[in-house]
């Protein structure tokens, strides 16, 4: 039993990791179109969020696996999975840094023109850093929230944590015992992450502090 | 497109029923766990230690683990325990759990930010501990939770499309048997996902709209 949770755990590890950074990657122009003053760009950016965490994750990774075929060539399960858990995430991460920016007081934009600073300056050395500050709770209570998304990747067959105990707990006819670990392993595995954030908001915090 | 539309036509009654059976177990999850939650918000921070060991564990396990684990957990793993219920029965108990985790949460949030005076105001009247539960402290802090647990809702609408691995008759799995008969993958799963959006992205403003009257007069 043991054995088949760990045999699971390096994707569950894995898909969660790639969807993050599929996520962080791809919301960053998302952001860019949310926060633009082009009417059309921004609706279109407002629609593709809204339509992206409108729509359940697992029928977004049936579509990825059942339903894409470029030529010949299909999504495998991993594929698929992890390309669908990274684009919802980005919608959801595009909200989050969406906030975190808009948290950041007026007035740091306001100085940052009064000293004449460069676009590329402001973003880099005002509001960039504040806004990394802002957004790791939020960041890492997401990242949790989609450490317990991947398993979702087990209903089009990638053996993660969930796939594995499901298949342990059909043989073997003992279900039970199985699941429990299997949700005391997500537990752990969410703790650190929560302690990390809690860290890293700690000592950012002093930074700022005088 | 024009096989969208065919297949609209041809399985739409049943994607519907699917439909139905997604918004009951949604309804019945939140019936259930809803008030249950309001108990688990209290047991958590509760002087019993009894009380708060079992409030802690069943917040914990249910927001910790994914709501797949729970849903096979009570399908697969009950029998073991000589409980068998049906796939819809399971599902709903799973998905009982984590409305109650959830929103044990966000109501002990709500709870939590109502200010001590108005506590201190009703001991002051006069009125006893469980009177001022009753008509102080849970109105208003449910008041506060409300737009959050509008959009936990949303949530648990979706997730009950993970019921589908539990064999629930739900909008994902009629889409996929429509899909595994026919080879219609893609536009099946596109009409499902559409029905979907057509309830969540409009309960979603709701709950943004809840949130904006609310918090007008704090």
């Amino acid at each position: 039993m043991l054995r088949a949770i760990a045999i699971g755990l390096p994707l569950t590890v894995l898909v969660t990791i790639l969807a993050l950074m599929i996520g962080t990657v791809v919301a960053l122009p998302i952001v860019a179109g949310l926060r633009s003053k082009n009417r059309i760009l921004w609706l279109m950016s407002r629609a593709l969020v809204d339509l992206l965490r409108g729509v359940p994750p697992v029928v977004w990774l049936f579509i990825l696996y059942y339903g894409v075929s470029i030529g010949a060539i299909r999504l495998t399960a991993l594929q698929a999975g992890v390309l669908g858990l990274g684009v919802v995430a980005a919608a959801y991460l595009a909200e989050i840094f969406r906030g975190a920016i808009s948290s950041i007081p007026k007035g740091q934009w306001e100085a940052s023109s009064a000293l004449g600073f460069h676009r590329a300056t402001v973003w880099s050395r005002v509001i960039g850093p504040q806004t990394a500050r802002a957004v790791v709770p939020a960041y890492t209570t997401f990242a949790i929230g989609l450490l317990k998304d991947s398993s979702i990747a087990s209903s089009i067959g990638v053996a993660e944590i969930v796939f594995m105990s499901s298949q342990y707990a059909r043989q073997s006819g003992e279900g039970i015992m199985v699941f429990f670990v299997a949700a005391g392993v997500y537990i752990l595995l969410s703790v650190p992450l929560g302690l990390l954030s809690r860290h890293l908001d700690v000592k950012m915090r002093k930074a700022v502090a005088r | 497109m024009n096989n969208l539309v065919d297949v609209a036509i041809q399985f739409g009654p049943t994607l519907f029923d699917g439909l139905k059976v997604s918004l009951t177990l949604t309804l019945l999850s939140l019936a259930f766990g809803l008030p249950v939650g309001l108990v688990f918000a209290f047991g958590v921070t509760a002087a019993n230690k009894t009380f708060r060991y079992v409030s802690v564990f069943f917040v914990e396990v249910g927001r910790g683990a994914p709501a797949l684990v729970l849903l096979q957990l009570m399908y697969y793993g009950l029998p073991n325990a000589d409980i068998t219920l049906s796939s819809l029965a399971s599902a709903c108990l799973a998905l009982t759990w984590t409305t109650a985790a959830y929103s044990a949460e966000l109501i002990r949030g709500g709870i939590q930010s109502v200010p001590p005076g108005e506590v201190e105001g009703s001991h002051a009247l006069g009125m006893s501990y469980r009177d001022c539960l009753r008509f102080v402290v849970i109105p208003q802090g449910l008041r506060i939770a409300l737009p959050s647990l509008m959009g936990f809702a949303v949530l648990l609408f979706q997730a009950t499309s993970l019921a589908y691995s539990v064999a629930v008759p739900e909008l994902m799995s009629q889409a996929y048997s429509i899909g595994s008969s026919t080879f219609q993958y893609l536009p099946v799963f596109i009409i499902a996902g559409l029905l979907y959006a057509a309830i969540s992205i409009p309960a979603t403003w709701l709950s943004v709209y809840a949130e904006r009257m609310l918090s007008r007069h704090l």
